[in-house]
């Protein structure tokens, strides 16, 4: 039975006077791995903050695991990894292990003292990701690749049920992007995770994620990749040229996986 | 005048144990708020605490609890900062010069009030670690176990906020408390520091042992051992060659942290050549 994870209602939000976001509601349940795509300064980062209650929205309503946001305790069922350039102090002394660790803080009281377990979970994550060989370095030092790998381990060494990811490829070349993506997939049909991914990159999307939310402001769409192809009420929106550039850019890259389920 | 005359003097013996625990307290902090960009928040303290001296000598306050007193205004200060930087939409540099000036404003005002400057707030000024009594040591070390115990309660907070803000708040970590903390130790750190090298000198005690250290240190703990290790060198190093060279222990003591980070610059650059020429 799937459980409810996320549930948005009707929220709004406006920075001074500058509506961002418009009566947004959708929800997301355990498993899913939800695309969410948009122009810039459609509202998609704004709409992750809203989630994790980095922002307060001025209308609506959001729970988490069926708790109102406001109420909402059990931070370590979340694990979150924001856009790569806020990491981009190449000073900071943190090594890749220290900073993993980092994500196991939310689970524990005040000191949230280091145990064994801790310490196992990190082990495995490290192999999991395949980075035990930079475990000592300096999270500055990392390649971009290295380095989102690392932040990607941390948002998941607390075995999260739900992630939730603000343009994490950006700036990933193009293989490294598709090992990232696979990675992510894994997580979500081997351990069930369920994802949320921000992304400008509509067409890697579409070959994971079981829905996809256009945003622009509002929700402009909400389905699978396989039916925002095929909606007319889309063709309208983007025009067909650019419809069929989103839909068949792995064609044209020839991939010969239509990635679609 | 050899090294085991000096260590044997009452005085000498005082200044050591109180200089060593302010400048452990001092790199410790530092490490956080240098990397929090916010590294001078120290100074700006510092000058409010020379208001707090100014009204703690106009009210004729004992001159060994004069840095007590000097507590309660330097923590309302140190939170001040903080506030006008979330609420009022003002850069932490811009905060801290509004707050800083104002408390040397009212400390020049009080101080023409009480009868003009005298020798008391000079040594406030300027340091006076080698004068420090037994109660004043007493008192250091209370504030000492105060800030430390809460510093390292709050050490993993600390860390994740310092990593990144808006990934600890996402982890469920109350950043607005945690902040908090960090400005409250740094002001009650701020007033301890004050006897050691004095109001003038004691950004420096909280910055350069946390750069020195991030030369070449790896490893986010390893940086705050090392920059503790760095400013209790630079601090026993200073108050000896006070004593044996006959100058002001707050100047050698900022001096000798200086030359600790210039060695550290230039083993970092020279770990990086020697990288350059094997990769």
């Amino acid at each position: 039975m799937s459980v409810e994870v996320l549930q948005v209602t009707g929220i709004g939000f406006s920075y001074n006077t500058v509506e961002v976001l418009s009566d947004i509601s959708f929800s997301v349940s355990s498993g899913d791995y939800l695309g969410i795509v948009g122009p810039n300064g459609s509202g998609k980062s704004t709409l992750i903050k809203a989630i994790l209650g980095l922002v307060q929205p001025v209308q609506g309503s959001i729970k988490l695991f069926n708790t109102p946001l406001q109420q909402f305790t059990e931070w370590r069922k979340i694990g979150y990894l924001p856009q790569r350039l806020k990491f981009a102090d190449p000073h900071f002394p943190g090594t890749v292990e220290e900073i993993i660790r980092l994500g196991l803080l939310a689970g524990k009281k005040i000191p949230r003292s280091r145990t064994k377990s801790d310490d196992d979970a990190v082990e495995k994550i490290l192999q999991l990701m395949g980075i035990s060989q930079i475990r000592k370095r300096l999270i500055g030092e990392l390649s971009g690749g290295q380095q989102q790998r690392a932040l990607l381990a941390r948002a998941v060494v607390g075995g999260p049920d739900l992630l939730i990811l603000d343009e994490p490829t950006t700036a990933l070349d193009p293989e490294t992007r598709g090992n990232f993506y696979a990675l992510l997939h894994d997580l979500n049909r081997m351990h069930n995770t369920t994802v949320i991914l921000v992304t400008h990159d509509t067409w890697s999307i579409g070959k994971y994620a079981t829905r996809f939310l256009y945003l622009d402001k509002r929700v402009v769409f909400d389905g699978t990749f396989e039916d925002f192809c095929h909606s007319e009420e889309m063709t309208q929106f983007f025009g067909e040229y650019a419809q069929h550039q989103i839909c068949h850019r792995h064609d044209a890259e020839g991939s010969g996986n239509n990635g679609f389920r | 005048m050899g090294f085991g005359e000096v260590i044997g003097y009452g005085f000498m013996q005082r200044a050591l144990i109180a200089g060593m625990l302010i400048a452990v307290l001092c790199a410790i902090l530092g490490v956080f708020l240098v990397l929090r960009r916010f590294s001078l928040i120290g100074d700006g303290l510092a000058h409010v605490t020379f208001g707090s001296v100014a009204v703690a000598l106009l009210l004729r306050v004992d001159p060994v609890y004069t840095a007590v007193a000097a507590i309660p205004i330097v923590l309302i200060s140190s939170l001040g900062i903080l506030k006008l930087t979330e609420k009022a939409r003002i850069y932490g540099d811009a905060a801290i010069g509004i707050v800083s000036s104002f408390g040397i404003a009212c400390g020049v005002l009080l101080a023409s009030a009480a009868g003009g400057f005298n020798v008391d707030l000079f040594s406030f000024l300027f340091g006076s670690i080698l004068s420090i009594s037994p109660d004043e040591l007493l008192i250091a070390v209370a504030l000492f176990v105060v800030v430390i115990a809460t510093a390292g309660f709050f050490y993993n907070d600390l860390f994740a906020i310092t990593f990144d803000e808006e990934l600890a708040k996402s982890s469920g970590i109350r950043t607005g408390r945690i902040n908090g903390v960090l400005v409250l130790l740094t002001g009650l750190t701020v007033v301890l520091a004050m006897k050691l090298v004095g109001i003038m000198l004691i950004s420096a005690l909280l910055i350069v042992p946390a750069v020195t250290a991030l030369q070449v240190a790896r490893g986010f703990k390893t940086t705050i051992l090392t920059a503790a290790g760095c400013a209790v060198l630079s601090v026993a190093a200073g108050i000896f060659s006070s004593v044996v060279l006959n100058l002001p222990a707050g100047g050698a003591i900022v001096v000798i942290n200086i030359a600790l980070f210039v060695a550290a610059y230039a083993l970092r650059k020279t770990r990086m050549r020697r990288r350059g020429v094997l990769s």
